[in-house]
């Protein structure tokens, strides 16, 4: 079939599906319907299953909240465990500071490396060379394969040294941790960390040096922003529309509807409609805090902030990288051990709320617990629910300006599109409703 | 050219979290390798090349919740010679199996704003449930070099050395003082399956029975040594309700103390 012939003589009508998408975590689909040469439709449909999280914890003890909601996702563990545990501090009025903070800000240091390396190197930079998956891909880019999968590697050992291992670790705890590790450990990431260092630069400037497609909105960027540091595990909810709140007004705020052309709840800003979350939001709003080596990165190759094209998230999450691996040699060279694993705790009946940075952005948690410490209230807002709307509006926008693109083409397009985002689909689902639709 | 056969592997999900497939691409030093050994076919987390089946060795992560799951997983099997279900979820139902001691249809409404919509089983479960596996192999998540040593098991047509003792003993070949003797801390050391290396006594805390019963436990030994030690018995049922909750020998003790 020739497309652009039969676009010219009566406008496209055309359906682009595809029944599983791939390279994400998770189960999901997308759905464009196209008539008359407009986008009439476009859906990111979710059919993982529902697994009932926020039913479940209630009942449970406080202290569990880490353990248990780490198995909402094996690629972003820590997210949840640090943002359930920092609302547990919250309803029990303690705060986690100096080294014990820094320890936490180690092991996010290790999530955001090998999350981002898995996502820029083995789930969407195939996309823009035009391979079917990294191992198709290995075959022309050994060397670079090799080096993602070392830097994938040592973002995985800062999370086995501080945490214990990769996927669900066991040393997070509500105020601190079970084990401090002796010193030599440490130091012994140090040598590491420079080579992955170096490591991420060339992946910064590999990524650079793709061809993007055209694609530029003006989104409402919301991330965490913290007064002294790229903020990663605290600080308030800002946006770039001048949104500045404190993470427990969060639902004064947002809120999840029924849109009428999507089977699922999305996230949306009350009266204002869909934002997006995650490193462009990050680096548009935090761009000041990076390290220098990261600036000048960016304008040597530019990339300077504002970032608005969605495609170009590769290239914010490979500078990203590069600013973890900078802040955990940071945070090794002044390191700091402390005193005791973690702070006391007097449980108290109480709401806390926890909010921190998980690869893909914000994910926030809200807890109601008892006098003796039993949750009787849960509620989790992981960052792929809060950027559905987006990456639908994305897909939409997308194919419109695209309609003389061959089917096939622009099916593979609007899956890179929406992985885009690093979608998670398994975080999403306990919140998404779900919709089964086979063909 | 000259045509090699390599084997042909598949990776599926289920109800999961993802972690234990990501095991597999966490095998960074060996991932190479492993491509250079077999073909993997079918891996959508990895790959959007579809590859059509039979499949010589297929990897299931994540439980049965769905109806619609509950028929997939028989098309799956049919189409795989040999069938090896990968975590927690797959070989106990998982974390989302704690819905199997409450009713599932209260559990809707506290999440989803329109329960209509959602079409759930009443029970999260194994895989072994509904067909014939070939091996299991424990853990939430799984251990990366447990799975190296099942596939190349496979690949070599030998049985794999995945050993059914307590995290106990691991602690012992790893010199880690007993939690329980040194500190006083509860540890379902004593009724849960090695693999993961005794990570949390190394790590000063007591173990949480990610990997689910060991052959032949004693958990009601272990409940008694844990009341001694102080636990409610509410907490003693919560420990033996996590990841493996679902697994036979733990879901007995718990309704039996549940149920007393």
């Amino acid at each position: 079939m020739n497309t652009s012939q039969r676009i010219k003589q009566k406008g496209r009508s055309d359906t682009l599906k595809v029944d599983y998408l791939a390279r994400v975590e998770g189960e999901g689909s997308l759905f464009v319907k196209i008539k008359d040469n407009r986008v009439v439709d476009a859906k990111f449909k979710i059919f993982e299953p529902p697994r009932f999280f926020e039913a479940f914890l209630r009942g449970r003890n406080y202290y569990e909240a880490p353990d248990i909601t780490a198995r909402i996702c094996g690629i972003c563990p820590i997210a949840y465990q640090m943002s359930s545990a920092q609302a547990m501090e919250n309803a029990f009025g303690v705060k986690v500071e100096g080294p014990l903070r820094e320890l936490r800000r180690l092991i996010y240091c290790g999530e955001w490396i090998q999350s981002h390396a898995l996502h820029v190197y083995m789930l969407h930079a195939p996309d823009f060379l035009g391979y079917e998956s990294v191992i198709h891909m290995a075959k022309d880019y050994g060397e670079v394969v090799k080096q993602a999968l070392q830097l994938k590697k040592i973002g995985n050992e800062l999370m086995q040294l501080v945490g214990g291992r990769d996927i669900h670790p066991i040393n997070v705890a509500v105020g601190g941790f079970y084990y401090i590790p002796p010193r030599e450990r440490f130091l012994a990431m140090a040598d590491k960390l420079k080579w992955a260092r170096d490591a991420a630069v060339e992946m910064v400037k590999l990524t650079a040096g793709f061809k993007f497609p055209d694609l530029e909105r003006e989104y409402e960027f919301v991330a965490l922003h913290h007064p002294a540091e790229y903020a990663i595990a605290e600080g308030r909810l800002v946006s770039t529309s001048g949104l500045d709140i404190d993470i427990n007004e969060y639902e004064n705020y947002f809120e999840e509807v029924h849109v009428e052309h999507s089977n699922a709840l999305q996230s949306v800003m009350k009266g204002r409609g869909a934002y997006k979350v995650g490193p462009l939001a990050r680096y548009n709003l935090n761009f000041k805090q990076l390290p220098p080596s990261c600036k000048r990165l960016a304008k040597e190759l530019g990339f300077l902030p504002p970032v608005k094209n969605p495609f170009k998230s590769i290239v914010v999450r490979s500078l990203e990288t590069l600013f973890a691996c900078e802040e955990a040699l940071r945070i090794i060279g002044n390191l700091e051990l402390p005193e005791a694993p973690r702070v006391e705790l007097r449980v108290r009946a109480g709401t806390g709320y926890g909010c921190t940075e998980a690869p893909r952005g914000i994910c926030w948690h809200k807890y109601t617990v008892d006098e003796k410490g039993i949750i009787r209230f849960a509620r989790i807002v992981p960052p792929t629910s809060q950027n559905q709307k987006t990456m639908e509006e994305d897909l939409r926008e997308y194919v419109q300006k695209h309609l003389d693109l061959p089917k096939e083409r622009l099916t593979w397009e609007c899956e890179q599109a929406l992985r885009n985002y690093d979608p998670c689909i398994s975080c999403a689902t306990h919140f998404l409703k779900l919709e089964i639709e086979w063909e | 050219m000259k045509q090699t056969k390599k084997p042909r592997i598949a990776v599926w999900k289920f109800a999961s979290c993802d972690g234990c497939q990501l095991s597999l691409l966490d095998c960074e030093d060996e991932l190479l390798d492993i491509v250079g050994a077999v073909e993997i076919a079918y891996f959508p987390e990895a790959s959007r090349a579809f590859g059509k089946g039979p499949y010589d060795i297929s990897l299931v992560e994540g439980s049965i919740t769905t109806p619609h799951d509950a028929e997939r997983i028989h098309q799956v099997r049919r189409l795989s010679k040999v069938l090896i279900t990968i975590g927690a979820c797959a070989t106990a139902g998982g974390i989302q199996a704690l819905r199997n001691f409450a009713e599932v249809e209260k559990y809707i409404p506290m999440v989803y704003a329109s329960p209509q919509y959602i079409e759930t089983l009443k029970k999260s479960t194994p895989i072994n449930e509904h067909v014939f596996v070939d091996f299991e192999l424990r853990g939430c998540p799984i251990n990366k070099y447990q799975l190296l040593e099942v596939f190349n098991a496979y690949l070599n047509g030998r049985k794999p050395n995945v050993p059914p003792h307590s995290v106990c003993l691991e602690c012992k070949l790893n010199g880690n003082a007993c939690v329980m003797v040194a500190h006083g801390t509860p540890c379902l050391g004593p009724v849960t399956q090695a693999g993961c290396g005794a990570l949390c006594p190394a790590y000063n805390r007591g173990c949480y029975g990610c990997f689910g019963p060991k052959e032949t436990p004693n958990p009601t030994a272990m409940g008694e040594w844990l009341s001694q030690m102080g636990m409610s018995e509410e907490d003693i049922v919560r420990s033996f309700r996590t990841f493996n909750a679902y697994a036979e020998a733990f879901r007995r003790e718990s309704e039996t103390l549940e149920y007393r």
